[in-house]
């Protein structure tokens, strides 16, 4: 894992290194960064010397918690990418519950009903979903919004937020959160219900499901307890990439409606140039995707007992 | 028919592959190209036992075994055949593939059916509604006047005082159809100076329609480029990296790590915010089409050394090596084949990520610039609330990346089913 994060700091540094403009004068020419700042960063992260001193520095700086500074925020970095960090992943992980839960049961039903009114249904919508471009989608949930005015259009607090209490808050943020989770929710749910309709139909076609059947179980039970169990590992090892399409896309839905995720600040900092903020969200990018690569690796040695890790 | 010998799955499946490589088999933007590498889903290298057969059939008479039994079925159908006979059955992919057809064609007679070129600016029509054509007695749209609401906003009505009579094969601006023959005929225009928007204009009065058009060109181009480049580099870093295992394997693998370890978009927004905005057009339009490529090649070299890595141990191999045949010519000739069907299906499947990828990086401002058009930046001006909500058809690119989207999925769909070797 450690080489693996060291390999994207790298392809990160190149990155900006390729980008167009020089940092340095950019924040000279900006007058609201104070030439002590500018002299502070130019000596901590050696943006005078050669680029492999300059990789050097920002990694020793960063593992020591220094990610440099964003002139557009005027805040450091690590500081700053925090909240954006949390935001993003209330989004992604909202969204990924929303489509489990409602992917998973709507799987298991077009698999047992195959070639029923659900299930033609079902694959009809999935294909639908799987095909619509998420900002596109962003963008009809926002003219929804407009329209009806039942959600917020966009963004992520109601401008009086600062003023509601605790609970207040909490219902503010998930009246904002519905539309983006459910846009970054249904094309997730077209890939669950496709591959659980499809994993359990393979399984259902085995042996010991036919041995099952044969014994008198309830054919609950043996969908539920013998099928399923089996069906479900495939998915879990797909988890890992969901949470990388998660991200992209929430990217997207996120520039859309103004949700302030990691992908909205990545967006910005690119635009903007802020040099140290797109590094530290592309990093963060990165982390975020192998943690839950990791978690999914361990879901699945969880449910599935013939893996064993040594 | 034929149940016997060379179709039968035992015969020439390959063993699959180890569960990391199945793993790695997700293709990150196919929903479904997964399905394929997973556990037991190894999909069977039709095309390896064709070139087995014609193998044995070379050397002379001396069949035996499957070989005999193959020639003795007389004149059958070979695997590609059959799955061809699939497909067809297939009303989805068929549809899937018509719709393809119909798509591209447009494209490559958009500056023909298009009335206008796509930069051509009109300062009095900003976002025009769509004309409505009326088609008795003769196809007619009528000119249009305006008014303005309480908010100061044009309102444009129909003025049912001026017809516009549309002629087809009509003079316009000139154009070069194919890239070669100059020409003024465009499909339908309207007489004199009179303009007809049947697709409204966006807020710098050009016709919407016709960038709708030279749109597709753009978009629809970004996917196949793409997808040819990373299914060229993909099978040949895949199949090299495969073959020779040791140092190679794992530098590259470690590479392919890397690139498929950020998320994908976040990786396209980097480096195509890396362009400076003062290059030319059609350099921007290359080096967005290698941007892509260069994030998704690495998906499909890692599923293609897992594949490779099981047919490199295979006797066919052996024999090739034992007479001689040179490396490159193994890997090109006799292992790479094999890995075409799934290769084939899983580029079908991943078009739409290239073209979701360049509508994408447009909507946001960092990829094809203005004032070429390609459906996300067209769709960008969408971002404006006020536009949104009243100007429905600048959403009309959205619908077609849709259409485009659903269509590849459909026919990819269809392939995969159709190359299954469970299917029969």
């Amino acid at each position: 894992m450690i080489p693996l994060l060291l390999g994207i700091t790298f392809i990160s540094f190149v990155i900006m290194q390729l980008a167009p403009g020089d940092y340095l004068d950019q924040m000279r020419a900006n007058p609201q960064v104070s030439p002590e700042t500018v002299d502070r960063l130019q000596r901590a992260f050696g943006l005078d010397r050669p680029w492999y001193v300059q990789y050097g520095l920002w990694l020793r700086n960063a593992v020591m918690g220094d990610f440099g500074y964003s002139f557009t925020y005027k805040l450091p970095v690590f500081s700053l990418i925090g909240q954006f960090v949390v935001n993003t992943l209330i989004l992604a992980l909202t969204s990924l519950i929303v489509s489990w839960l409602i992917g998973l049961p709507l799987g298991i039903f077009a698999a047992t009903h195959k070639n029923g009114t659900i299930d033609k249904l079902a694959s009809l919508l999935a294909f639908t979903f799987i095909s619509l471009p998420g900002f596109f989608m962003a963008l009809l949930a926002l003219l929804l919004a407009q329209r009806t005015g039942w959600f917020p259009v966009g963004g992520m607090q109601s401008p009086n937020h600062s003023e509601l209490s605790a609970w207040g808050r909490t219902l503010d943020l998930a009246h904002h959160l519905v539309l983006p989770a459910l846009v970054l929710g249904t094309r997730n749910v077209a890939t669950i219900v496709r591959q659980m309709r499809g994993n359990l139909l393979d399984v259902l076609g085995e042996n010991y499901i036919l041995a099952a059947r044969a014994r008198g179980l309830p054919e609950g039970m043996v969908v539920l307890k013998h099928a399923v169990r089996n069906a479900i590992n495939p998915l879990i090892t797909i988890l890992g990439y969901e949470i990388g399409g998660l991200l992209g896309g929430a990217a997207l839905v996120e520039a859309v409606m103004a949700w302030p995720g990691l992908g909205f600040l990545l967006l910005d900092a690119v635009r903007s140039q802020d040099l140290y903020v797109a590094m530290g969200a592309f990093v963060m990018g990165g982390v975020m995707l192998m943690v839950g690569n990791l978690i999914a690796d361990i879901l699945l040695a969880l449910t599935d007992p013939r893996i064993k890790y040594a | 028919m034929r149940s016997d010998p060379p179709q039968s799955p035992s015969a020439g499946q390959p063993p699959p592959a180890d569960p990391s490589d199945a793993l790695a088999g997700q293709v990150p933007d196919t929903p479904s190209g997964g399905r394929l590498a997973g556990p037991g889903r190894t999909p069977t290298p039709d095309t390896e036992r064709a070139v087995d057969a014609a193998e044995h059939r070379s050397q002379g008479q001396l069949l035996t075994g499957r070989a005999a039994r193959f020639a003795a079925a007389g004149p059958s159908l070979g695997p590609a055949a059959l799955a061809w006979r699939r497909l067809k059955k297939n009303r989805l992919a068929v549809a899937g593939g018509w719709i393809l057809v119909v798509l591209y064609t447009v494209a490559l007679l958009a500056p023909f059916i298009a009335p206008y070129d796509y930069a051509t600016q009109d300062p009095a029509a900003s976002f025009r509604p769509p004309m409505r054509v009326h088609l008795r007695p003769w196809p007619t749209v009528y000119g249009v006047t305006h008014t303005y609401n309480e908010y100061r906003e044009k309102i444009y009505v129909e003025d049912r005082s001026r017809p516009m009579p549309l002629r087809f094969f009509a003079q316009g601006p000139e154009y070069r159809l194919f890239w070669l023959i100059p020409t003024r005929v465009h499909l339908f225009g309207v007489e004199g100076k009179d303009r007809v928007y049947i697709l409204g204009t966006d807020q710098f009065g050009r016709c919407y329609f016709s960038r709708l058009l030279y749109a597709a060109q753009i978009s629809l181009s970004v996917g196949l480029i793409g997808i040819a480049i990373t299914f060229t580099l993909g099978m040949l870093v895949g199949g090299v990296s495969g073959f020779y295992g040791g140092r190679v394997d794992n530098l590259t693998m470690r590479f392919c790590e890397i690139v498929m370890s950020v998320p994908q978009f976040y990786l396209l927004l980097a480096l195509a915010a890396t362009l400076p905005p003062t290059l030319p057009p059609a350099l921007i339009y290359i080096l967005i089409i290698a941007i892509l490529s260069f994030v998704g090649w690495a998906g499909m070299a890692r599923i293609i050394r897992g594949m490779v890595l099981s047919v490199r141990e295979r006797e066919y191999v052996e024999a090739a090596r034992a007479l001689g045949v040179s490396d490159g010519r193994i890997i090109l000739r006799h292992i790479l084949p094999s890995t075409f069907t799934f290769a084939i299906v899983a580029a079908t499947l991943s078009i739409p990520g290239y073209i979701l990828g360049e509508a994408g990086l447009s909507f946001l401002g960092l990829g094809i610039r203005d004032p070429m058009p390609s459906w996300g930046n067209m769709l960008s001006a969408a971002l404006a609330l006020n536009v949104l909500e009243s100007k429905f058809w600048i959403l009309t690119p959205g619908l077609m990346i849709f259409v485009t989207t659903l269509a590849f999925n459909f026919l990819g769909d269809g392939l995969r089913d159709a190359f299954d070797p469970k299917a029969q």
